[in-house]
């Protein structure tokens, strides 16, 4: 059996689906969502650069290279909100989130 | 094109870019204690980019990944005057709190170049930078006040909402850019045209849910209130005109440039969000205690109007698109810079009950208030009833008769909200002196006021021919 795009794009379509329920149906750990919102952007990576070898066309692997990068300063900024949030409460539960409601 | 005039045409992007990056270096090595020189510098940063940009070349360069065209250009200017305003509000702002940092205008200043890559945006490469730049200037300052336990939950609630949405709008780039195998509008709107698949359409519909989540459009809205409510005012004030107007501009020029093609299925799509935001926003507001959320189901439904005109997919509906979006930005700013002006004992007054009596302590701002509440809901001669005139128009000529009633009903229920605050104030009994507004925040609650009325008047006969005209770029009829 080859591995065809069909192959990367369902592996894709699993990751990108866990990564959403990941933020949704998580009722734990602040850091679990930020774990999630990475699974998303590499779900995306992997189709990006799936479809950029099918089709022959680089500009999908560039496209990866800037999803990376702005992964990596997205992380970066989460983390340091996280910490203030930590600071402020001496917790990171999710249900911690919910001074205003309505 | 060579690179020396292409570089022309991003003049304004480029006075943005090179002046954040000495001001962040001059900031750090003289540290808060410059915040005052970082904000001047910024300002005058931000007034010459708006200049470059009010007589900047049209043009697409880059391989046609940036375009400076009217509707950009248009937009750039009024983003960036509404980016000096809030640096004007913000510094006042953080002064009184003690919190004077001079991160604050970078920020400003950084999310604003997002805005204006966003709005020049030409593929999906340039969308997705320019998004990400404006959203992680955002979340930073949404969270701005690091010791104050509302303002970290809010900065976090926008960032994990925000991340998602790029995820979401990322998800349906990448599948756009496979079934098209392109990342440039014109070459994605060729294949559209010539082969519409399912998996096209199932990327647009990613996309423009990722977009919907920015300019708060239910059903992605339910980072709005509580973002509204928690984050410092004049970062609200912020978010609630420019990064809207950008996302809306970048969404129309996606889908008249991108998709233009797929208008059935598209226009579909926007409608569907503009009813829910309309019902969301409409009947979310009754229930407010607090001003911040009310203005919060405000925009909600406000963005129901702005979606409505861009879902005709014709030229009169982009024009009413970017009068609405001018006329609503001057309004919002009023209001919050209303609420910034007003402090009882030095705690800002956040009740809408609060408010009660207030014509007897202070008539200028309860003037002030009074004609934002009749501009937001629509009454005319006020700014607000010819924004929404003019996408009622656009929407009655595309035959959208259905969600133009729609809107006037939601109209008619946020009148209910307005018009009981003009009641609280002018009939109740006070609750005691407010404390002496500031200098900055007063005057520009005035400015939007007079404004509202009467300039606005006379500001349409200008305005109208230039949204008229910039939407020519677009080649729409």
């Amino acid at each position: 059996m080859t591995i065809g795009l069909a192959h990367y794009l369902v592996v894709s379509a699993i990751l990108f689906t866990i990564g959403v329920f990941g933020i949704f149906v998580n009722r734990r750990n602040i850091i679990i969502i930020l774990m999630s919102i990475e699974l998303i952007l590499l779900a995306v990576n992997i189709n990006f650069v799936a479809f950029s070898t099918h089709l022959h066309n680089v500009q999908g692997q560039i496209m990866a290279m800037f999803v990376l990068t702005v992964a990596a300063a997205e992380a970066a900024v989460g983390l340091a909100i996280l910490v203030t949030f930590f600071r402020n409460r001496g917790d990171i539960e999710v249900d911690d989130a919910s001074m205003m409601k309505g | 094109m060579d690179l020396s005039s292409a570089l022309h045409l991003a003049i304004p992007e480029l006075i943005l870019a090179v002046s954040t990056l000495g001001i962040l270096v001059y900031g750090a090595l003289r540290g808060d204690k410059s915040a005052g020189t970082v904000a001047a510098l910024c300002g005058v940063a931000l007034i010459a980019a708006a200049f470059a940009a009010a007589f900047g070349g049209h043009g697409k360069v880059f391989n046609g990944s940036f375009i400076a065209d009217g509707v950009a250009l248009y937009a750039k200017v009024f983003i960036y005057i509404a980016s000096a305003v809030i640096i004007v509000l913000g510094r006042g702002y953080f002064e009184r709190l003690n919190n004077n940092r001079f991160e604050f205008p970078i920020l400003v200043v950084l999310a604003t170049l997002g805005m204006s890559m966003m709005v020049s945006a030409g593929d999906l490469i340039a969308l997705y930078v320019g998004l990400e730049l404006q959203s992680l200037s955002l979340y930073i300052l949404a969270a701005f006040r690091r010791d104050d336990a509302k303002g970290s939950e809010a900065g976090l609630k926008y960032f994990v909402l925000g991340a998602l949405s790029s995820g979401l709008l990322l998800y349906g780039a990448s599948l756009v850019y496979g079934f098209t195998g392109s990342m440039n509008f014109d070459a994605i709107a060729a294949a559209a045209q010539a082969n519409p698949q399912v998996g096209l359409i199932f990327g647009l519909v990613f996309v423009i849910s990722g977009l919907a989540f920015k300019v708060s459009a239910a059903p992605f809205h339910m980072w709005t209130p509580d973002v509204y409510e928690g984050a410092p005012t004049p970062v609200v004030a912020f978010f609630a005109g420019a990064p809207k107007f950008a996302a809306l501009v970048l969404l129309a020029r996606t889908l008249n440039d991108g998709f233009a093609g797929l208008h059935d299925q598209w226009s579909q799509v926007m409608l569907a969000l503009a009813t829910l935001s309309f019902i969301v926003g409409g009947l979310g507001g009754l229930m407010q205690k607090d001003i911040k959320r009310l203005l919060a189901y405000s925009s909600i439904a406000n963005m129901g109007y702005a979606l409505l005109a861009m879902a005709t997919g014709t030229a009169q509906g982009v024009q009413a698109l970017l009068l609405f979006m001018v006329l609503y930005m001057i309004d919002t700013l009023g209001f919050f810079s209303v609420q910034m002006a007003l402090s009882r004992k030095g705690v800002a007054v956040t009740k809408i009950d609060d408010l009660a009596g207030l014509s007897k302590i202070n008539v200028k701002l309860t003037i002030v208030i009074t004609v934002l509440c009749l501009s937001v809901l629509g009454m005319p001669p006020f700014s607000g009833f010819w924004g929404k005139f003019f996408v009622f128009g656009a929407a009655l000529d595309a035959g959208y008769w259905g969600f133009a009633v729609a809107g006037l009903v939601a109209s008619v229920i946020g009148a209910f909200y307005y018009l009981r605050i003009i009641k609280l104030m002018w009939f109740d009994g006070d609750k005691g002196e407010i404390d002496k507004s500031p200098f900055e925040a007063k005057w520009i609650a005035y400015a939007a006021a007079a404004f509202s009325f009467p300039v606005a008047m006379v500001a349409l006969a200008w305005l109208y021919p230039l949204a008229a005209n910039a939407v020519k770029s677009f080649g729409l009829n």
